[in-house]
């Protein structure tokens, strides 16, 4: 990739940034009733609301309460959230990384699978093995991940009694610091089922993606070659064909993990994990407007970062790509 | 990349795939599955025993609270009294509605800027794209969350906000197949015979298009009603309205997971898997749909 093709790609990922930001600005100013609803007690005198309406700046026109946001922003400070009485950027802060945990475990575990299921597959072309396991494939892209999530618990938790029913930690379990919480057996414990959950609906993208490319791969001239020097079949598709079926898993790797930070919403909700999807369904139905706004712009930027890096990837792994 | 999506046969047009994909063994399990689902749509009054928003009462009086599945009930009750039966009928209801509603406008939408984008380049072109840069940078559900906060709780909202978000997957794909289609000889001839640019684009590209539009429309149907029972299970959508979605998420607050009530949440899941897996056995074979910012 050449430095100005970077350059451009760059931009239009801050292009995209300020048009989500000012978007969402203009939503939040225009949602029904006073944005300080929820804040304003009803106990409050009407001076003290003016006093408050001014602390905010909500008083002032349009354009510069648009202006003192971004200059906000800019500073990290997103505000004060109305059911937690903190500010915003703190309560996200303890939930990123839950969040994040949840979403790279198990993308981790649902790339690793997908990636040597797909090119079992492959391999295993025209088989019964093929037939019986693709439809299984497909439906697990077709599930509903909240649906899958109650399914388990249903059954692993409430029936089996094997794991927990919901949160990240026991109830007044307490921890030193905030590492020794994410290494503690109990968290792990907690983790296993949400992640599950999201695994499970994961892997059917590395898997189809892969076992294509492997197929794609297998036809072409240098595996031929390999095969009339007499290489055994195995050796081909480890150390030649999978190299090069691997570009597009890697670049739908960095997709996804833009996209499942958002996409955890219901995984979140239906396992009460304390992430960020979940504290912006909390707002949202609770209308905290800084808190949902925060969540929102945090998720978001998460998505459209990771789909720059993803085209960043794919034009460094793959040569004919940005040398046009 | 060449960057363009190549169909095996791009100009035999609409009749000659179709022809080709009716004999498909996915194809036919997957159009089964739809048509199975359309009657059971239309005819939903007539199959369901109750209307799904009925509470039900015992013939001594007391609800019909949390049965387990017998002849008068063929799927039980729900905790507060509800036929689940009936509700998972007229669920297939407003799935279809929900799910061909947003397909269409996501497909339409999308065609006609892809053909716009593709066919006349330039500045229309980036326009086009730099506006679908942005609705893909918006994370999906979270923005459906929001906008149907915003819009107020209402099926044709959820509808509208996952339509405004899915549209630009199907733009790209459409672009960049008319941008090969628009250097082929015959439009080259076309224009060369005074067509005007109207008359090229739907009377000699469109038709050819056609089919790669319909297989997209079929995947989409899945994802806007996996979109929408995301979003019902949330409890961001019309509390009137009996969807699969919302079975779910009541089946979920009434603690009938912890009471092992699988006959009230297992089935609804079942469907929505049928229903979504239907679309893409439709459209199998052609997974650069599925996944298209990789391709483009």
């Amino acid at each position: 990739m050449t430095g100005r093709a970077l350059l451009l790609r760059l931009g239009q990922m801050v292009f995209v940034l300020w048009v989500v930001t000012t978007l969402l600005f203009f939503l939040f100013r225009m949602m029904p009733g006073s944005p300080l609803a929820a804040y304003i007690d009803t106990s409050m005198t009407p001076e003290q609301q003016t006093i408050l309406l001014h602390q905010f700046g909500l008083d002032r026109p349009l354009y510069q309460q648009y202006g003192l946001y971004l200059f906000n922003l800019a500073q990290g400070s997103l505000g004060f959230s109305f059911i937690y009485k903190t500010p915003v950027g703190s309560v996200l802060l303890t939930a990123l990384p839950n969040t994040l945990l949840l979403t790279l475990s198990s993308l981790l575990v649902a790339y690793a699978f997908g990636i040597l299921a797909g090119a079992f597959l492959a391999a295993r072309r025209g088989t019964w093995i093929e037939a019986v396991s693709l439809p299984f494939v497909l439906a697990s892209r077709a599930l509903p991940e909240f649906w899958l999530g109650m399914v388990l618990l249903a059954i692993l938790s409430f029936s089996f009694g094997w794991f927990p029913a919901g949160g990240a930690t026991s109830p007044g379990a307490s921890f030193p610091n905030e590492w020794a919480r994410f290494t503690s057996l109990d968290y792990l414990h907690h983790l296993v089922l949400p992640a599950l959950t999201l695994a499970i609906f994961l892997q059917g993208l590395p898997l189809l993606l892969m076992r294509s490319n492997m197929l794609e791969v297998m036809q072409e001239e240098f595996v031929v070659m390999s095969r009339m020097k007499g290489l055994s079949e195995w050796s081909i598709i480890i150390r030649h064909a999978a190299r090069n079926a691997l570009l597009p898993v890697a670049t739908a790797l960095a997709l996804g993990i833009g996209s499942s930070i958002g996409g955890n919403v219901v995984v979140e909700s239906v396992f009460s994990w304390p992430g960020l999807g979940r504290r912006l369904v909390e707002a949202v139905s609770a209308s905290d407007y800084p808190l949902a706004q925060g969540a929102f712009l945090m998720i978001a930027t998460a998505q459209v970062v990771m789909n720059c890096v993803a085209d960043l990837v794919y034009a460094t792994l793959d040569p004919r790509v940005g040398r046009r | 990349m060449s960057g363009a999506v190549v169909l095996a046969t791009p100009i035999g047009g609409t009749r000659s795939l179709l022809a080709r994909q009716v004999r498909d063994p996915w194809f036919i399990t997957g159009a089964s599955i739809y048509l199975a689902f359309l009657l059971i749509a239309l005819f939903a009054d007539v199959i369901a025993p109750n209307p799904p928003k009925d509470i039900l009462f015992l013939a001594d009086g007391r609800l019909a609270a949390a049965l387990h599945p017998s002849a008068e009930f063929p799927l039980g009750t729900t905790t507060s009294g509800g036929d689940i039966f009936s509700q998972l009928i007229h669920g297939a209801r407003s799935a279809l509605l929900v799910g061909t509603s947003a397909a269409v406008v996501v497909v339409s939408v999308g065609t006609l800027m892809g053909l716009f984008a593709g066919y006349f380049g330039g500045w229309i072109d980036a326009v086009l794209m730099r506006v679908a840069d942005i609705a893909l940078g918006l994370p999906l559900l979270p923005s459906v969350i929001v906008l149907a906060a915003f819009l107020g709780p209402n099926t044709w909202n959820v509808v509208l906000a996952i339509s405004a978000l899915l549209w630009p997957n199907s733009a790209r794909i459409i672009r960049s197949q008319v941008m090969s289609l628009r250097e082929r000889a015959y439009i080259e001839a076309a224009r060369a015979a005074g067509s005007s640019h109207l008359s090229i684009l739907f009377r000699h590209i469109a038709p050819n298009i056609l089919p790669l539009a319909f297989l997209f429309g079929s995947i989409a149907v899945g994802w806007a009603i996996l979109t929408e029972a995301s979003v019902s299970f949330l409890g961001f959508a019309d509390p009137d309205a009996t969807t699969w979605g919302f079975m779910l998420q009541d089946a979920y607050v009434s603690q009938a997971l912890s009471r092992g009530l699988f006959n009230w949440f297992v089935p609804p899941g079942i469907c929505i898997i049928l229903l979504v897996s239907a679309g893409f056995f439709i459209s199998r074979g052609y997974e650069q749909l599925l996944f298209p910012r990789l391709r483009d």
